[in-house]
């Protein structure tokens, strides 16, 4: 686990991410909501920063890569792409991956529509293996996304602090979202379960 | 169009006149010297400030002074002359006040013969009236400030303008110092300069008593000084200011407990007095019980209720929480003198008179002397009348505010409100507001613009950077940029999307409010709104109280919470959001005198207060000591909680909150110490596990002005403050998208928090005007930095006190509470405090 939200897995050299939302300030900027541009130029460049340091060959992202239909701000990306042509990238369908299949073929992705099975390990935008009438998960444990998961830490004198986490099950961990320029859910671990939080540049267990 | 009447006309001469005066002579009135001093004015095309107090005829200064310029005009057709075109426009801050200055001013036309009409303009006009007066505009309009810049955003406004004669602006004291006024500033500038040069309105502001009456004026005439060709930093005065000369009585009363607790502390003294108040109440025809908040009033309308049961019926609860109808029909009633009571909170300082009302009480401290003076002025309402307050101390040391009180009122002592200064959210707002109807070149905008006082130091480079915000979207990457709002056109500034104007129309207004929900009986019938906050932390089946009624919260539809009347004895009663009022500088000045006067002088028998506060004020002295005006008190105490340092420099809360946290940073360069903090209106406390190295050779070098800027941002978390404020800019200036009425989810994919907004802002923009401004009103609103000068000032030219007490004191003990509310519950709380003020009596 990285202070860059990212998760990497040693064994088989593969990033795994979740919810980056390209294109969401762009999407923003075309409704006259000024957003700065740069703070989705500065998640590409923090992605591509955490694959030239773990040197890795494969990238898994549990889904929202995109926030909305086509805007400019994907040309960034794929233009990106092509001088990075050797990396594999996997996507698992999320609810804001709306484009064009043709779109994410172009850019040399493999989408899974459902989920992506390796080994022992699931990947799902949402688990939702509690929800009877989907199919049952086969893997033990499922990574996925999809809810920002986010911890509030209280302190005395009505003080409180919101951090972006990991978030442990017994089944699976929930990644926190990529990009900077997204919100959070507030998670309410069990006993037994565990959360990492993001604290500025370190990944602390809260609990 | 017939040319003004010149200077030399005396105003007695004008047929205008003649008519009037023979109508009140009719009804048995005279006019009285100010008004007729501003229909003067009126006449002669002059722009100023009408200062007089409610009640005694300023709505007929400024309004019958435009009818004798009409009649002056047209001395033979006045009665018939019909759809003149707007004539007046009146701006007023309440939606309330529109509807009762219009039916007084229907009556005066309907009574003289005029073919005028009166037409209203606010959130509540429905569509046939507002369709009606796009064809025809009525002669006066009556219009809040935000229906005011909606006006702005309909295409071909100014053909709607052009025959305007004068814009008066109702309660100016209360715009004043508030965004709303700074919108008021800018459609002003805007009307005035799309006039017609020759004939451009005149604008007249009607005030309360403030401090700054001189500054008002130049703030609401800035534009019209402009206009007649002086330089925005020209400094010399411009405009009339008619003054009433209407002096108001005012008796103050103070309820006195029948026993002084030593030991005070804040908030459950007053509902103890309860019972004092029914015979007040039972002696006056009407009476208005102002409460602090909106919570305490929900409290104090069930509290009465059971102190005296007979009251059910005669008495009922106003606040802005409150279904508007149920609130029309209470002001209904106080007009009639049906209600014996009314509790209310500040939705009822503003407002038309009610006639009835012979006696007000105020519950807990004012705060400040102009809003106890407006408070009291709302009883005894014919202008030799008295006006009779009584105060009722939420715990003892209140009753020193009141001597504080007496002595302002006594010397004639009033705030000042600040205007505020480039609000560049507010700029931003109404730059699109301009652009969507008619569009604006930029140059010409700037200039317009910087008309007005509160923008008047806008620079060329900060409107450049504005413009490039809504043109561009500000600093982004260029080449990949679909960024669309305002577009150039021609020269001119325009929005074409009507998707976005249409959002932009839904956001146009700065107040900006949590979430509300509505909430409906089960059964159908509306109680009122409460903040979505407070609803998301009940369970089904919880009882509440809001409107004095005990409601179980059922289930939350469609943004209404429904509920259904319950028996229940105990209920929740809602907190609501909305900051606690600091004292004002001036009362903190006139506590301190207070204090002074009770130790050094014999006491008067009106000094009531004073002498019932005697004994705690002595124990104060044998325990440490009681500050004079030029001194500062400081005290050491250690208990089992720690090392105690308590200061009072009787400034208010929010100067206490800084001066707290500077004082904990100056004192750990000394030594590493930490300390947790508490504070309330007269001082504050800083707390740690270990000694505080404060003494007299270090103390007036801790108190030192010096390097405060830099002190204050390394000490106080600005960053959190600007956060909190930076809500609210991101709102006004449009950043934020709070959905369409009705359709709250529809949008979601283009809603963001505004924490999420200040923190990519701070990343990635940190240049940006936005968040520059949201750090400006921390400095200035939240810190008060100039307050924070003055008293570091004044605490170097004093004589700085320190004190060792063995115990507790009277002073600090409503300090001390303070700090405990935070992590108890109230009822805990109140067994804690018990048992210290045993502790403390052995």
């Amino acid at each position: 686990m990285a202070p860059d939200r990212s998760l990497f897995w040693e064994e088989e050299n593969t990033l795994i991410i979740s919810d980056l939302h390209l294109g969401k300030s762009g999407h923003f900027r075309k409704a006259g909501i000024a957003i700065p541009q740069k703070v989705q130029v500065g998640d590409l460049q923090r992605l591509i920063a955490a694959l030239y340091f773990y040197k890795a060959e494969r990238l898994i992202i549990v889904g929202d890569f995109t926030h909305s239909v086509m805007n400019k701000e994907l040309d960034l990306f794929s233009k990106w792409r092509k001088d990075f042509s050797q990396l594999k990238i996997d996507l698992v369908k999320g609810n804001h991956d709306i484009l064009e299949e043709q779109w994410y073929e172009d850019n040399n992705m493999e989408l899974h529509p459902w989920q992506l099975e390796i080994g022992d390990f699931g990947f799902r935008h949402e688990d939702k293996r509690y929800h009877k009438a989907l199919d049952p998960i086969k893997a033990p444990f499922t990574f996925s996304g999809h809810v920002h998961p986010a911890y509030l830490l209280k302190g005395r004198g009505k003080q409180a602090l919101k951090f972006p986490c990991f978030y442990f099950t017994k089944d699976g961990c929930t990644l926190p979202a990529f990009s900077h320029f997204t919100g959070g859910h507030l998670v309410e671990p069990e006993k037994n379960e565990q959360v990492y939080a993001i604290v500025e540049n370190e990944v602390m267990l809260m609990r | 169009m017939a040319s003004p009447a010149s200077d030399t006309v005396p105003l007695t001469d004008t047929p205008g006149y003649a008519v009037i005066h023979e109508w009140l002579a009719e009804k048995g009135h005279q006019p009285f010297l100010f008004q007729e001093q501003t229909w003067q004015h009126i006449i002669h095309r002059k722009s100023g400030l009408v200062n007089a107090p409610t009640g005694c005829g300023k709505t007929f200064s400024v309004f019958l002074g435009v009818l004798i310029d009409f009649i002056n005009q047209h001395p033979d057709d006045f009665h018939s002359k019909k759809n003149n075109g707007p004539r007046l426009l009146w701006i007023s801050p309440l939606r309330a006040l529109a509807k009762d200055i219009g039916r007084a001013m229907e009556e005066v036309i309907a009574e003289l013969g005029l073919s005028w009409k009166v037409g209203i303009r606010n959130g509540d006009t429905d569509m046939a009236e507002r369709a009606r007066q796009k064809k025809q505009m009525p002669e006066i309009l009556l219009i809040t400030p935000e229906s005011l810049h909606l006006l702005l955003a309909q295409k071909g406004y100014p053909a709607l303008f052009s025959t305007l004669q004068l814009i008066a602006v109702d309660e100016w004291h209360e715009l004043l110092g508030s965004k709303r006024g700074v919108q008021v500033e800018l459609a002003i500038t805007r009307i005035l300069h799309s006039m017609d040069r020759a004939n451009v309105a005149a604008v007249w502001g009607i005030s309360a008593t403030i401090g700054n009456l001189d500054e008002a004026r130049e703030v609401l005439l800035a534009p019209v000084k402009s206009i007649a060709g002086h330089k925005p930093v020209d400094e010399t005065p411009f405009g009339e200011t008619v003054k009433a000369q209407l002096q108001k009585q005012i008796e103050i009363e103070s309820i006195i407990p029948d026993e002084i607790e030593k030991y005070p502390w804040a908030g459950h003294l007053g509902i103890k007095l309860a019972h004092k108040l029914i015979p007040i109440l039972m002696q006056s025809r009407t009476t208005l019980i102002f409460i602090n908040t909106r919570g305490m009033s929900e409290t104090w309308y069930q509290t009465l209720l059971t102190v005296c049961p007979d009251l059910a019926g005669s008495i009922a609860l106003h606040h802005s929480s409150i279904d508007m109808e149920l609130r029309n029909w209470i002001e209904d009633n106080l007009h009639s003198g049906n209600l014996k009571a009314v509790v209310c909170t500040a939705s009822l300082d503003l407002g038309v008179d009610f006639r009835p009302v012979d006696t007000v009480i105020q519950v807990g401290s004012p705060k400040g002397v102009a809003r106890f003076l407006q408070r009291a002025g709302r009883s005894g309402h014919s202008p030799d009348a008295v006006s009779k307050i009584f105060f009722l101390p939420t715990h003892s040391l209140e009753l020193m505010e009141v001597a504080a009180l007496k002595l302002a009122i006594e010397e004639k002592i009033i705030e000042s409100r600040v205007p505020q200064v480039l609000c560049f959210d507010v700029l931003l707002q109404y730059l699109n507001t301009i652009a969507i109807s008619e569009g604006f070149d930029p140059e010409e905008a700037y200039r317009e613009v910087t008309a007005t006082w509160c923008y008047r130091m806008l620079t060329e480079t900060e409107w450049r950077e504005l413009i490039f915000f809504i043109t561009e979207g500000g600093h982004a990457m260029q080449q990949y940029d679909e960024f669309k709002k305002v577009e150039m056109e021609n020269g001119r500034c325009v929005i074409k999307s009507r998707r976005v104007a249409m959002r932009h129309r839904m956001h146009i207004g700065t107040i900006v409010s949590d979430a509300m929900l509505k909430v409906k009986f089960l059964s159908g019938g509306y109680v009122g709104v409460i903040e979505e906050y407070f609803i998301s932390r009940l369970d089904p089946g919880d009882v509440f109280t809001l409107a004095g009624r005990n409601l179980e919260f059922l289930m939350i539809k469609d943004m209404t919470a429904l509920v259904k009347k319950s028996s229940a004895k105990k209920s929740i009663v809602p907190s609501w959001g909305g900051g606690r009022m600091p004292l004002s500088a001036n009362l903190g000045r006139k506590l301190r005198q207070a204090l002074d006067k009770s130790m050094q002088q014999t006491l008067l028998p009106e000094d009531v207060e004073l002498t019932v506060l005697q004994p705690l004020l002595k124990l104060q002295a044998s325990l440490s000591h009681v500050p004079s005006v030029n001194q500062l008190l400081i005290e050491h105490i250690e208990t089992k909680d720690g090392f105690h340092l308590f200061v009072y420099p009787f400034e208010g809360r929010l100067v206490h909150e800084a001066m707290a946290a500077i004082l904990a940073w100056r004192i750990s360069r000394i030594q590493p110490i930490t300390f947790s903090f508490a504070m309330n209106d007269y001082g504050f406390e800083l707390l740690s596990d270990q000694p505080i190295p404060l003494d007299d050779t270090n103390a007036y070098e801790l108190f030192s002005p010096d390097n405060l800027l830099t002190d204050i941002q390394r000490s106080v978390n600005s960053t959190e403050m600007a956060r909190r404020k930076f809500r609210d800019i991101a709102v006004i200036g449009g950043l934020i998208f709070q959905g369409m009425p009705g359709e709250k989810k529809k949008a979601r994919h283009l809603q963001s928090s505004a924490s999420l907004l200040f923190n990519v802002f701070s990343e990635y923009d940190s240049g940006n005007i936005l968040l520059r401004q949201a750090f400006q009103e921390v400095l200035d609103q939240q810190m008060e930095e100039v307050r924070l000068r003055d008293m570091l000032q004044r605490i170097q030219n004093s004589e700085i006190i320190i004190r060792f007490p063995e115990q507790l004191t009277p002073f600090c003990f409503p300090v001390k509470v303070d700090s405990m509310r935070e992590d108890l519950s109230s009822e805990k709380l109140e067994d804690r405090v018990r048992k210290m003020q045993q502790q403390l009596k052995q």
